[in-house]
């Protein structure tokens, strides 16, 4: 188990001030200026160096994006957009950075945005997020108060502001060009890449977007050093990472732990275990509702980082653990992810637009076993019609759930069918 | 905007931010540059909501397009694109009942079922007295404290059918319940106390 001095977010619970003098004790903004003294490129080399990956559920490495953004402005200003719009299913760490832990946030904005040699970063958080908004708006006040960011960052000579926008309730904002679509004051429907943002993100300008969780790890991977951060969990999976386990566990927690960590040993040691032991397990979502289940004989001794996740054809995502146990109707769990993915469906491209509805009413008729066999195969189908024609991953996130389903329940699937025509046999 | 069905109503014939929101809608447009205003509809949208109990009229719409510079259309998309917008009257306590995945694993039927007994409304209705609407939303990521609903700005969490009924029936006698995990438990740690960072605690 990670030790508490290797834990980042050491005001998870809220059992301390979230404010400037909580957070001082804590050690943010220790030497803040010292660290940008450094310069961009050893920044940036450190962040590379750390192994730090995106925190947001693709997992690209973040030194790598930042180092995308142009080093010498063509007239544009640079922005740093941190996506905080966290909705999706299962997940729920980055609302404890913000209402627990904001300045390590906000100090993560200044650093990475100087590194980037961008003026400014927009928090976009979501809408229904109010009081953690609050918590974050506060934060930014005392930073401003306080010459930590503002005129003169740090008495750096930088200037830096930071900016929270809210949200209104849309999931498709979590992807980065419909989050910057929204920004500019427009519906949140995903742009087509390229160009990529760091060419021209918001308002025409360079941008990066990173979730909340990579940016508020830097000052403490930038202090502690990049060899203390890459020496926790795999090569290619390093660090700490906060773990959301909801679902059929004892006790659902959020939890920071090292990456890599086996997922029945988070469950066992924080969760109180499945709901009846480990052997009334059926399934579990490993990384937040668009990735793939795995059926119990897979989460016996799977490790919780992105390459052991892949290589069961499913990821880590946002690494927020669904647990199911032998209670759960499971074709009924994934059939109410399908209707998530309906209603958050922006609607621009057909596939996605059409095809969620299509995939929801099948799996709605599943659920009964009001269907015929052929009809899966037909669903997979559909789902690989979806998958890969759209302009952004919402229409990924969509399919996968029920490839995942059909892959391993399949014998539950077929198995509905046939007492549901046995009971309308018996019914005649 | 939300899937709210509403009994007939009059729309107001004109809309007028009050001087105290006009401050906070000067101060949303500042965080923008010069010449990216539009990037404040969205806030001056939610200004207005709030100022007109809940729920965006047409005139605030149009009020905010001159405001900003922005076509009707174009405003209107936005209050139409986003869920967090009411373009029909809610009641006084807008109550969001989340049935996703992870609240639906931990009972999030049971809370809509006490729901819809004590306000006596359907999903997307609005009680006769106009003090309550009840609507069922997508995932409003408090997983890890399921099944939860969120009233007005708080979000109660680890509900069962009993303090469900709790909650509305302090609602309705006047009282503030208090928001956050409705059972012994700290936040997001695990229910009996953390499992790390016990030094601190």
């Amino acid at each position: 188990m990670l030790a508490d001095q290797d834990r980042i977010f050491t005001n998870l619970y809220g059992l301390q001030s979230p404010f400037l003098d909580g957070a001082k004790a804590r050690g943010d903004w220790d030497g803040t200026a010292a660290l940008i003294a450094n310069g961009q490129d050893w920044l940036i080399t450190q962040i590379k160096e750390s192994g730090l990956r995106g925190r947001g559920g693709a997992g690209f490495p973040t030194g790598l994006k930042m180092s995308f953004m142009p080093k010498e402005s063509d007239g544009r200003p640079s922005y740093l957009v941190v996506n905080a719009d966290e909705g999706e299913p299962g997940t729920c760490k980055d609302r404890e950075i913000m209402r627990h832990d904001p300045h390590k946030l906000v100090e993560g904005c200044l650093i990475a945005g100087y590194a980037m040699r961008a003026v400014a970063a927009y928090i976009y958080i979501r809408g229904e997020f109010y009081r953690e908004a609050e918590n974050l708006q506060r934060a930014i006040d005392e930073a401003y108060e306080s010459g930590l960011i503002g005129e003169n960052a740090c008495g750096t000579g930088y200037r830096f502001d930071v900016y929270v926008h809210r949200g209104m309730g849309a999931y498709i904002c979590g992807e980065e060009t419909a989050l910057i679509e929204s920004l500019e004051g427009k519906k949140g429907q995903p742009r087509l890449k390229p160009p990529f943002p760091a060419n021209m993100g918001v308002w025409g300008c360079p941008t990066t977007v990173s979730n909340v969780e990579s940016i508020a790890v830097i000052p403490t991977i930038l202090r502690r050093g990049a060899t203390w951060f890459s020496g926790i969990g795999r090569p290619n999976n390093t660090g700490t990472k906060l773990f959301c386990i909801s679902g059929h566990v004892n006790k659902p927690c959020t939890v920071e732990e090292a990456m890599s960590i086996p997922l029945r040993e988070l469950i066992e040691k924080h969760c109180g275990g499945v709901r009846g032991g480990w052997d009334n397990l059926l399934a579990i979502i490993p990384g937040g509702s668009s990735v793939p289940l795995l059926p119990k004989h897979i989460c016996d001794d799977v490790l919780m980082d992105f390459d052991a996740l892949k290589a069961v054809q499913s990821g880590l995502g946002t690494a927020a653990v669904i647990v199911m146990d032998k209670s759960t109707d499971v074709v009924k769990a994934i059939a109410r992810l399908s209707k998530f993915y309906m209603h958050e469906s922006c609607g621009q491209c057909t596939p996605c637009r059409e095809g969620t509805g299509w995939m929801w009413r099948v799996m709605d008729r599943l659920v009964r076993g009001e269907a015929d066999v052929p009809e899966i195969d037909l669903l997979q189908e559909v789902t690989k019609q979806v998958e890969g024609h759209t302009i952004c991953a919402l229409g990924d996130a969509a399919a996968w759930p029920i490839q995942g389903l059909i892959r391993h329940f399949r014998p539950e699937l077929e198995a509905r069918i046939a007492a549901y025509k046995n009971a309308q046999v018996q019914a005649a | 905007m939300s899937g709210v069905h509403a009994a007939p109503f009059v729309q107001p014939a004109s809309f007028e931010f009050t001087p105290e929101s006009m401050e906070q809608v000067n101060r949303h447009i500042a965080k923008y540059p010069k010449g990216r205003q539009q990037s404040a509809v969205m806030p001056l949208l939610d200004i207005a909501q709030r100022q007109n109990g809940g729920w965006l009229p047409e005139a605030a719409i149009r009020a905010i397009g001159e405001l900003l510079g922005m076509p009707y259309i174009r405003v209107y998309e936005v209050a139409s694109f986003y869920t967090m917008y009411n373009l029909v009257p809610v009641g006084r306590h807008f109550v969001q009942v989340c049935t996703t995945t992870p609240c639906w694993l931990r009972g999030s039927d049971q809370v809509m079922e006490a729901c819809r007994q004590s306000l006596g409304v359907r999903n997307g209705h609005t009680s006769a007295d106009g003090q309550f609407t009840l609507i069922e939303v997508e995932c409003l990521g408090a997983c890890v404290n399921a099944p939860m609903m969120q009233i007005g700005d708080d979000f109660y969490e680890d509900l069962d059918a009993d303090s469900t009924r709790r909650i509305l029936d302090d609602l309705k006698a006047g009282r503030t319940p208090a928001p956050g995990p409705q059972i012994d438990r700290q936040f997001s740690a695990p229910e009996g106390g953390p499992t790390t960072l016990k030094e601190t605690a």
